[in-house]
């Protein structure tokens, strides 16, 4: 399969602290990539080098091919990259259902329209509401983004996300934060995302266990450096691994 | 059956609102129709500031600047171009549109306390400039001697602008129009994006929203709104004074909106009556009315966040009035 | 001449960073821009000119009138200030607005809006030569002030225990209470302390341009734009922002004295374009 994203020697120090530090990583079309590594080993730095967060001090970014290296998030996102953030990010003073018609409204291209109302088009209602009830917020359409739980602005973020219909979905730490059950659900659809609308996606997460379970490739950060890059069986059975992540757990 | 006399009652309301307005300057003195007319135009400059605070997060210290350029712009319009109130108008609202787009895209770049230190700066900026050209705006002493235009419609009798009743349905009439756009804006696909901005910069920008784009188009608006308020104050004062442009008039929409409630459409509007009130009735009795202003503002600030039409909503009896101004989900 | 005019331009300099320094600390802890602080250092000219009418002495004044700004300050943080804290910084900026609002009127009520000039100190009257050009005293006197503050600042805030705690939660105000640090006190400790430099600030300037209601509006800009070239939340920053502006006020009235008004927002809004931070800022904001 073709690498729908890929990055060459990319680097970002902060002062002395190399984040991240000369990573050469290519992921592919429709597969799940985890992204895991020991607290501060900068998966999130890396994550916001992807989604045009950050700008590299030195490398590349390519998405589909074509260099988005220092391009403002906004273009990668109309190239198809979509993300959700490690502390929930939503809208918090609109409702669920507002909250999806802008994503929906952003993605349309119409959202300079001074003169129709966000659900004049009962189009784009009827999509939010498909899209908020496929996360399983339907109850809750009509509620303010505020009033939610934990758990259900995280699925209101991943609602977001899929609103702007992405090729390639980049979340950080999905379960962070959520209970058993909850977390149970964001599997259920992140594999629904991954294996049914072959979108690509690439996550961290602290959960190794569930990392080995759903994910098709394994990346592991140390440090700033990719120290591996394999299926879930060559990384569990990777000797650099062993010694820099999971030596330490264990 | 409550329930139905309450709604009936808030169906009339806007049908009697509409006819007190009507039927005000006509019950009532002179000097009655001119303090309406301060209200209009304050409350016109306050609901251009809030569509830019209240929806899109930005608090401005220098909203004054496309204020006094529509005004100073009208008087030189009326002044040397044509006795037309309509060009006049026009040209305001042109030129404070193209002087927000101007110093906007410098200032919607930064968000909170820089960009708030930035308009601070292009408020005062504008006004020293204001205050040295005086070939232009006449400098300390303003425009004066502005001739006060007539409008003739064919068909009808000539419209007297310089007469005062005749100015306060001029003057309602464009701030309600105005007002009608305004809150077309704010429940637009546009106003709801606003909205999520001031939310969360962060999640739309990640959503595929052109952040700065859509606050400067919201800026410059706002400054087109202004400018109108400002070409209104023009045949009103009969003259144009530096103050226009000072950093006490970038204050007066700030203290209108929070005191009406910046989370409700109307909110600036009922702040906009109680501000000129306030300033009305305290200007009999004292000098120095700003002070008494202050102590109003601090007192909202710390226990009515939501200003007085947020503080009325609360009761149930009102809520039904309050409707109109029904706070934005 | 040329050493004249950059003297003069020190004083001016010392002036504003007596103000800057205040606000960039209040800054740097509150995270809120201290809208007020002009019109604390206008009320400071103000309390001086009483109490030296008072006292007959300048002296006395000088150090009264910045503990009265202090006090002031207190009232506001303590009663007003620190319920706010909850809230979005807008509220509390919009409060420390309407103290503006309030001061500025109870000014003019108490004192009047003409000028009010408090007599320099009879010690400091007399005039120096310098490269055979008198040079007044006074002048020297605030010009030796400036790196005294700055002086007592760094070591105010590396010296002491509670200089410490003011920097550790300028730095990170979670970890600042998470580690135990009575975080609302040094609140109250770094803007009154800030309101009392602002009161300095006001009267030492007193005797030299004497107090007036506009003298706090127009201060106040300057700050700012002192603080945004020095970069927000730097003491540093702001002295060397105070030093660039003072230079370039004195030795702009010289090259281009019709433009001298509009040069310091020219020099902020170019900052603001090259580098938003700021010459020593840390960024954000």
């Amino acid at each position: 399969m073709a690498a729908i994203l890929e990055t060459r020697d990319l680097c970002l120090s902060f002062g002395k602290l190399r984040a991240v530090d000369s990573v050469s990583l290519s992921v592919e079309e429709g597969a799940l990539t985890s992204v895991i590594g020991p607290n501060g080993a900068g998966k999130t730095t890396f994550f916001n080098l992807l989604s045009g967060h950050y700008r590299p001090d030195k490398g590349a970014v390519l998405l589909k091919g074509q260099d988005i290296t220092g391009l403002p998030p906004y273009v990668l996102v109309k190239m198809g990259m979509g993300r959700s953030f490690q502390i929930t990010n939503i809208f918090p003073e609109l409702t669920v259902l507002l909250n999806v018609c802008v994503a929906l409204t952003a993605s349309t291209g119409k959202s300079y329209d001074c003169l129709h109302g966000l659900r004049s088009s009962a189009r784009t209602v009827s999509e939010a509401v498909s899209i908020i009830e496929s996360v399983g917020l339907g109850p809750y359409v009509d509620y303010k983004g505020s009033t939610l739980s934990h758990g259900d602005r995280k699925l209101l973020e991943f609602a977001l996300v899929l609103a702007i219909k992405p090729s390639i979905m980049l979340l950080d730490e999905p379960t962070a934060g959520m209970n058993q059950e909850e977390t149970n659900n964001t599997v259920r659809l992140v594999r629904e995302i991954s294996r049914e609308k072959g979108i690509t996606v690439i996550l961290t997460e602290h959960d190794i266990d569930l990392v080995f379970s759903i994910s098709d490739r394994i990346a592991v950060l140390n440090q700033g450096r990719l120290i591996a890059l394999g299926t879930p069986g060559e990384i569990r059975s990777n000797e650099a691994v062993k010694k820099a992540y999971l030596g330490e757990d264990a | 059956m409550k329930d139905r006399s309450a709604s009936f009652v808030r169906r009339l309301l806007p049908f009697l609102a509409a006819g007190a307005l009507v039927v005000y300057p006509l019950a009532l003195p002179r000097f009655y129709s001119s303090l309406a007319i301060e209200i209009f135009i304050m409350a016109l400059f306050a609901l251009s500031f809030n569509l830019m605070f209240g929806y899109a997060g930005m608090l401005s210290f220098g909203h004054a600047v496309f204020y006094g350029i529509g005004a100073y712009t009208a008087a030189l319009v009326l002044k040397h171009a044509a006795e037309s109130m309509a060009l006049a108008i026009a040209c305001s609202m042109a030129v404070s549109f193209v002087a927000a787009l101007v110093i906007g895209f410098i200032c919607v770049r930064f968000t909170r306390t820089y960009f708030i230190m930035l308009t601070v700066a292009f408020g005062e900026l504008v006004y020293v400039i204001g205050h040295r050209l005086v070939g232009v705006t006449g400098g300390d002493d303003g425009l004066v001697g502005i001739p006060i235009p007539q409008i003739s419609l064919p068909g009808l009798p000539v419209i007297d602008l310089s007469n005062m009743r005749v100015y306060y349905y001029f003057s309602l009439v464009i701030v309600a129009a105005a007002a009608v756009v305004l809150r077309i804006i704010v429940k637009s696909r546009f106003g709801h994006v606003l909205r999520a901005i001031r939310d969360s910069q962060q999640r739309a920008l990640f959503l595929g929203l052109n952040v700065r784009r859509h606050l400067l188009l919201c800026y410059a608006l706002a400054g087109l709104f202004a400018g109108l308020a400002g070409a209104l104050l023009v045949p009103f004062e009969g003259m144009v004074s530096l103050e226009t442009l000072h950093f006490s008039t970038s204050g007066n929409p700030i203290i209108v909106s929070i005191l009406g409630g910046t989370q409700f459409f109307l909110g600036p509007v009922v702040g906009a009556a109680i501000f000129i009130l306030v300033k009305d009735t305290v200007q009999n009795v004292a000098e120095f009315w700003m002070l008494w202003m202050g102590i109003i503002l601090v007192a909202t600030v710390m226990f009515l966040p939501g200003g007085v039409v947020g503080f009325v909503a609360r009761f149930k009896p009102f809520r039904s009035a309050a409707g109109i101004a029904k706070k934005e989900e | 001449m040329i050493l004249i005019q950059f003297l003069n331009g020190l004083s001016t300099a010392m002036l504003l960073f007596l103000l800057a320094s205040g606000l960039t600390l209040i800054f740097g802890v509150l995270r809120v821009i201290n809208f007020a602080h002009g019109s604390l250092y206008m009320l400071g000219a103000y309390f001086t000119y009483s109490v030296a009418v008072f006292s007959g002495s300048y002296w006395v004044s000088l150090l009264a009138a910045p503990v009265f700004v202090a006090c002031a300050a207190g009232l506001i943080e303590r009663f007003f200030l620190r319920r706010l804290y909850v809230r979005e910084h807008e509220f509390q900026l919009l409060l420390l607005y309407s103290f503006v609002l309030i001061i500025d009127d109870a000014t003019k009520a108490f004192w009047g809006t003409s000028i009010r000039m408090v007599p320099k100190p009879a010690a400091l009257t007399g005039s120096i030569e310098i490269l055979g050009r008198a040079f007044p005293t006074y002048t020297l006197l605030i010009i030796g002030l400036g790196p005294l503050v700055a002086l007592a600042l760094f070591l105010a805030l590396n010296g002491t225990k509670i200089g410490r705690q003011v920097v550790a939660a300028s730095l990170d105000r979670e970890a600042a209470s998470a580690v135990g640090l009575n975080v609302p006190f040094l609140y109250s400790v770094v803007f009154v302390f800030g309101a009392w430099l602002s009161g300095v600030g006001g009267a030492v300037v007193a005797p030299l341009r004497g107090a007036s209601p506009g003298m706090g509006m127009e201060i106040i800009i300057m700050s700012f734009a002192v603080v945004i070239v020095g970069g927000l939340g730097s003491i540093w920053g702001a002295f060397l922002g105070a030093l660039l502006l003072g230079e370039v006020l004195a030795f702009g009235t010289l090259i281009v004295p019709n433009l001298i008004v509009l040069l310091p927002y020219a020099i902020m809004i170019l900052i603001f374009l090259v580098r938003p931070q700021g010459l020593l800022g840390r960024g954000g904001g």
